[in-house]
């Protein structure tokens, strides 16, 4: 019985329970406690003078930092400015993406028209067409609301085309059998089969949203999260770059739960094993 | 009502006809060779044969999912299928896959009505992949019957599930027709099966059904009934099957 494996759950007996939790208690500090530790480390040596301030700011200093630019309304404008283009952005890739991806996933001559060209500018990078735009649209808002937009849209597109295609063909001929109209099938058959390769894109395309619009703000902007950080440069800031950053880790960080959260809702179907599997 | 494919003449008494069925993929050999069947309204049909003899070609054709190209079919108008996988859709409780594009008042009551008829009522509310594999064929077996089907087909509908619960389902698929008193045509592997649930047994051969027998036991059956060795053998032997 050498190779044999006893697979328990967690909660098993009171002293296997008391076991496990002060275990867990312990892993939750263990992985708190490393960044903490280097947090705590970084102050240390800001203060000591071993690291300058030129090059990196000190904890404290982005505390403080970060409350006076809240409190004098530079981190909420430019935060609510960036916010706009990212929501503007996103919302026209979610419009187009699933547009064209019920175009070419439900009918075959629309997968002709649309998917061929879509595949092919796929493969360039977003980003280079960053000079393009400015010559085309100049600096206003209308540049980085569509790099954002077209960034994103193919990460949806691309993963909705491929979950309608997908679709096991077997419901479909299911629901032809019950008599079901074109539209009631691709309401309730291809629509919610494609949900959770939606979900995915959408996934992917706000954290390209955010790329593209750090990007788009650092170029060239007169306002937004990340013009804030470029021209904090000029003047060798480091700390109101650290608090940029630090805010766009966290709109980051919360995007990423609100898909979370929408797949954890959205999908309850799915048994408990796979939620969140793409996490 | 009757819905005819390429032929217009039904003819009384008879729930379903079909005449010089012909079927061949990729003008390969026919599958289906000028195939003749006939089943009278309320009666249980098996249909035995081989594997890749042609015996889903014959419901998909039947169904609907498979165009009419050589020969006519005549049908009722309201059939339902299940198949030998469930089918249901997973992002559906287990009550609207029952009622899928039935978009009226009643739909919940009609729903609840037939889930208790395959005794699946405490299951309303799932999600069919947590249905066990007889709970998902009983959930099936209902949102075939609640569009009360004048034919109802069943392609291996028990196949997958166990032993036990295939009996289950037997007994239960007996009393719905029973009830119900649809024209059924069952495709299924297993002799035993056919005995014990229909009328009539077809064997379909080479493209034709070449068997054709009438199973006049009394019923209710039961697997240990004696008239069963008679016809048993008799189903095996034009199986190929050549029982000791
Ligand atoms: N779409 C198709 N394209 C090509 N050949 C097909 C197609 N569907 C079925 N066939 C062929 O037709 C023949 C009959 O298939 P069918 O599925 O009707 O057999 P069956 O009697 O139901 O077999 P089983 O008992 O294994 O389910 C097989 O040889 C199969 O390969
Ligand atoms: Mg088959």
């Amino acid at each position: 019985m050498s190779d044999a494996i006893t697979l328990t759950g967690p909660y098993k007996t009171a002293e296997a329970k008391g076991k496990t939790r002060s275990l867990r208690t312990l892993v939750s500090i263990r992985r708190y406690a490393s960044p903490l530790v280097l947090v705590c480390l970084w102050q240390v040596a800001c203060s000591l003078g071993f690291l300058s301030t030129r090059l990196v700011a000190s904890p404290l200093q982005i505390v403080v930092t970060g409350w006076t630019l809240v409190r004098d309304g530079t981190l909420p404008f430019n935060l609510g400015v960036s916010l706009l283009r990212a929501g503007s952005g996103l919302g026209l890739a979610i419009t187009l993406g699933v547009a064209l991806a019920l175009i070419s996933g439900l009918s075959r001559i629309g997968e002709d028209v649309v998917d061929a060209p879509l595949q092919i500018l796929r493969t360039l990078p977003a980003l280079a067409l960053v000079p393009l735009y400015i010559l085309w649209f100049g600096i206003g808002e209308t540049p980085k609301i569509l790099l954002v937009a077209v960034g994103a849209m193919f990460p949806i597109y691309l993963n909705l085309h491929k979950g309608i295609r997908s679709i096991d063909p077997k419901l479909v001929e299911m629901a032809s059998t019950l008599g079901l109209s074109r539209w009631q099938t691709i309401r309730d058959v291809f629509l919610p089969g494609a949900l959770p390769d939606f979900l995915t894109g959408l996934r992917y395309a706000v954290g390209v949203s955010w790329l593209m619009l750090v990007v788009a703000e650092q170029v060239n902007a007169e306002s937004g999260i990340g013009h804030m950080m470029m021209d904090a440069q000029d003047f060798l800031r480091t700390d109101i770059i650290l608090v940029g950053l630090l805010v766009y880790g966290v709109l980051g960080l919360m995007s990423d739960q609100i898909v979370r959260f929408l797949e954890n809702t959205l999908l309850a179907w799915r048994p408990d094993g796979r939620k969140g599997r793409s996490a | 009502m009757t819905h005819t494919h390429s032929h217009s003449d039904p003819h009384p008494g008879t729930a379903v006809i079909v005449e010089q069925l012909t079927r061949r993929f990729n003008n390969g050999p026919p599958v289906l060779d000028g195939l003749d069947l006939a089943i009278a309204p309320g009666e249980f049909v098996a249909l035995l044969g081989h594997s890749g003899s042609g015996k889903s070609t014959l419901l998909r054709t039947l169904a609907g999912l498979d165009p009419v190209t050589d020969g006519a079919v005549t049908r009722p108008r309201e059939v339902s299928v299940v198949f030998q996988e469930h089918r249901l859709l997973p992002w559906k409780r287990v009550w609207k896959n029952i009622v899928l594009g039935q978009e009226d008042k009643g739909i919940r009551q009609r729903a609840e009505a037939v889930l208790e008829e395959v005794g699946l009522s405490h299951r309303s509310n799932a999600w069919p992949l947590t249905l066990s594999g007889g709970e998902a064929q009983r959930a099936a077996l209902a949102r075939a019957l609640v569009r009360e089907p004048a034919f109802l087909m069943l392609d291996e509908p028990f196949a997958a599930l166990d032993a036990l619960t295939r009996l289950k389902m037997q007994q239960l698929v007996a009393d719905l027709w029973k009830k119900h008193g649809c024209a059924v045509l069952l495709v299924t592997h297993d002799v035993d099966e056919a005995l014990l649930l229909a009328d009539r047994a077809v064997v379909l051969e080479r493209g034709r059904i070449r068997v054709d027998v009438p199973i006049t036991i009394p019923r209710p059956r039961r697997h240990s009934d004696p008239g069963f060795e008679g016809l048993r053998s008799l189903l095996l032997d034009a199986l190929g099957v050549h029982a000791a």
